[in-house]
């Protein structure tokens, strides 16, 4: 039997941390160490490096996540309040399974995202939404949505991305959302 | 409401497993795997497959490592929630460094070529004049390279598609007739086809001709040993040769690496990653690169979208999803010149068309509620052949997984400018009655002249307007010369005598087409000199077998 060690990283190689780029670039440093310095206090989980994945949203995530989606998806969901109200759960539900198939990566820069919209000085002053989440009227939050869609900050826009691609193909993927844009899913194949 | 829809179609690759092909499920691993060959493998798509058959036809054993799993016709349920995360890199969401581009590469048994759109084209000669010329490439002119293409053909049953295209297609052609611009219909790499429109899940039906239904059956037929979930980590070198292959396995999602290991000895490697995949494991080997040029000059073919509503139903999620392409802004620019592109039309089902539809709200709404009756025209950026076009870099993170960095340069957005306009000129010319150029705020224009002029004013910028990519090349160029080609005319490392580059990352270039046909051509061309120089190294003596 072989035995060969994985080999260290090679010192002369170019090695970037993306999700450093991404949340200091949103945050700037300081609110970035105050999130995660409250963070730690709150006694947040790690993500893992390797070994099993997060389950669900962490309460930073569901809460931000339970304000936006509704909002997001302003007019494309059932009006019906029970069936809406179905379908923000199912969304936010799909959204997690989403996160858990990411790769550990781009699952800490989603973490860090959230950790940084839940912490409330930054809500206030880069989300500009100043009650907590679970309480911010849906105008409120989708000021926020507006601006950061069309920030001059490039990073901002990145993150208006992130979360409009996990939404939209949350919601989107679930045949229950496919009546109301005349999708019949696809065809059955069996004779 | 639907059901996922159960099939008693037929699926043979499953009943090849059953017939005693030899397949490792490494996740499921409860001890470290050692496996000896005489090549090893890394990837399954259009490089790998080939690859692997023309290998065992020449009687020499071989091991496939797939860092994704192993998914078959029976797994293909035409569903998008099931198919982007099984079959694609990180679940059809990766992104280059600055989140500026969304690239679409598959991470399965057959990678791209089970999740591809099934078109066939040959390598455009500009191209291949091209690498003559400006980068000492010997070996693979049109005329070298006609034999391999054909060969390919026929293996893969690539033919032109005799049935109409679809309407989304359909109106591409129409549009490009009215403007007075060429359009001509594609090849496709199917046999059997059932016109659905799901070729991006995976092939209910076997009918699109992937590595998964031909090469890999037919290496799996001759003893080659598969492995799935295991990421090929980094080669052991020794000297000038790289002595094994190790692989760490991956947990039964694909994320996380567990604690067990593939170890892979053989005579000769092949990378076969993908343009991403390769020179990112060529980085964590350490391999001798004394030029820096591992990963440098990848290319995407960045390409950008147009949606348009059509008065009557499109209905652009049914049927052959593109059959239809027009070369007309490639064939009147000098690849050196201004940057051209190819106009193709895309399938647009709910995942797809509600993550392109830019904002949110009532305004995205509105457009998914037309879903039946939109259009949409990409148009795919030749780059790569422009001094100001030195495409991105493949870097590591400090996980060790590849990111890749691309910067969007005025000259690319000068392209976008002119391509969003052309498309919405279109577009407009096949009937449309309300052209959205996908940036911003996804703002409709129901006159070519009000879109023109709104087109000329756009702010052009990373993640203003969307840009995405379906084709990843470069990286690891093949040339003479070892201060700006990563392996030789013969896809042999310049600096590791028995480590070969056969995949999309061998490409100075983009390819300025589709590229799975570029790769099966070429690669079967160096793979079957792989398997001569092999064949010579055994009758000469275990001892001289380089």
């Amino acid at each position: 039997m072989l035995h060969l060690p994985i080999p260290p990283p090679v010192p002369n190689l170019t090695v970037i941390t993306r999700r450093t780029f991404l949340v200091a670039g949103i945050a700037g440093g300081a609110a970035l160490a105050a999130a995660y310095w409250l963070r730690d206090r709150r006694g947040h989980r790690p993500v893992p490096a390797t070994g099993t994945p997060l389950a669900g949203l962490d309460p930073d995530a569901h809460a931000v996540m339970a304000a936006i989606v509704p909002v997001l998806l302003d007019g494309g969901l059932p009006s019906d309040p029970p069936a809406r109200a179905a379908a923000v759960e199912e969304t936010l539900a799909a959204v997690a399974l989403a996160i858990n198939d990411l790769p550990p990566a781009a699952q800490h820069e989603l973490s860090q995202l959230f950790a940084l919209l839940a912490f409330a000085p930054a809500r206030i002053a880069l989300a500009r939404v100043n009650p907590p989440w679970a309480d911010a009227p849906p105008a409120e939050v989708a000021g926020f949505l507006d601006r950061w869609r069309d920030s001059g900050w490039k990073l901002q826009r990145a993150a208006y991305d992130a979360l409009h691609q996990l939404v939209f193909a949350a919601w989107y993927g679930n045949p229950r959302s496919w009546p109301r844009i005349g999708y019949a899913g696809p065809p059955a194949l069996l004779s | 409401m639907t059901a996922p829809v159960t099939t008693t179609l037929p699926d043979p690759f499953r009943a090849g497993i059953a017939s005693g092909w030899t397949v490792i499920d490494a996740s499921t691993l409860e001890r470290d795997e050692t496996l000896e060959v005489d090549v090893a493998i890394v990837g399954t798509g259009a490089g790998g497959g080939t690859t692997a058959e023309i290998l065992t036809q020449a009687g020499l054993t071989v091991a496939l490592i797939e860092e994704g799993a192993l998914r078959t016709s029976s797994d293909f349920h035409m569903r998008e929630s099931e198919a982007y995360p099984d079959l694609y890199q990180e679940s059809a969401a990766r992104r280059t460094v600055d989140k500026a581009i969304g690239i679409l590469q598959g991470r399965c048994v057959g990678g791209g070529t089970t999740v591809n759109w099934t078109s066939s084209f040959r390598t455009p000669s500009v191209t291949l004049e091209n690498w003559a010329r400006v980068h000492g490439v010997d070996g693979l002119s049109a005329a070298a390279l006609a034999p391999w293409f054909a060969r390919m053909e026929t293996r893969l049953s690539i033919a032109p598609w005799e049935v109409s295209p679809n309407e989304n297609n359909a109106a591409l052609a129409r549009g490009a007739a009215k403007i007075g611009i060429p359009a001509a219909a594609i090849r496709r790499n199917v046999k059997g086809c059932w016109n659905l429109g799901y070729c991006g899940m995976g092939c209910p039906t076997n009918a699109k001709q992937s590595m998964l239904v031909t090469t890999i059956p037919a290496a799996l037929e001759r003893g080659a040993t598969l492995v799935t979930r295991a990421r090929a980590q980094a080669f052991a070198l020794d000297g000038d040769r790289v002595a094994a292959l190790t692989c760490v396995a991956m947990d039964a999602r694909g994320g996380y690496p567990t604690a067990r290991t593939v170890t892979v000895r053989a005579r000769a490697f092949v990378a076969a990653g993908g343009a991403i995949g390769s020179p990112a494991l060529l980085l964590r080997s350490g391999a001798p690169d004394p030029h820096g040029i591992i990963g440098k000059r990848t290319f995407l073919h960045p390409t950008i979208i147009s949606v348009a509503r059509m008065p009557e139903r499109v209905a652009a999620f049914a049927g052959a999803p593109q059959t239809i392409y027009s070369d007309h802004f490639l064939d009147t620019l000098p690849p050196d010149g201004p940057i051209g592109f190819k106009l193709e039309a895309p399938p647009i089902h709910p995942i797809l068309g509600a993550i392109t539809v830019p904002s949110h709200g009532a305004g995205h709404a509105g457009w998914m509620r037309e879903l039946p009756n939109l259009q949409v025209v990409i148009a795919m950026l030749r780059d790569g052949f422009h001094p100001e076009s030195t495409g991105g870099t493949v870097m590591l993170q400090d996980d060790g997984t590849p990111a890749l960095d691309y910067p969007l340069t005025p000259y690319v957005w000068e392209g976008v400018r002119r391509a969003l306009a052309t498309m919405a000129q279109i577009q407009f010319a096949a009937g449309a009655t309300r052209v959205m150029p996908v940036h911003g705020e996804g703002t409709g224009y129901s006159r070519w002249s009000d879109a023109r002029a709104a087109i000329d004013g756009f702010a052009l910028a990373p993640r203003t307007t969307p840009v995405v990519s379906a084709h990843v090349m470069g990286g690891c160029p093949i040339g003479n010369d070892p201060r700006r080609a990563v392996v030789d005319a013969s896809g042999r490392h310049h600096q590791l005598a028995n480590l070969y580059v056969l995949d999309g990352s061998l490409f100075p270039t983009s390819i300025g087409a589709n590229p799975q046909l570029s790769i099966y051509g070429i690669v079967a061309k160096l793979a079957d000199g792989l398997a001569a120089t092999l064949a010579r190294a055994t009758a000469a003596g275990p001892r001289a077998s380089s």
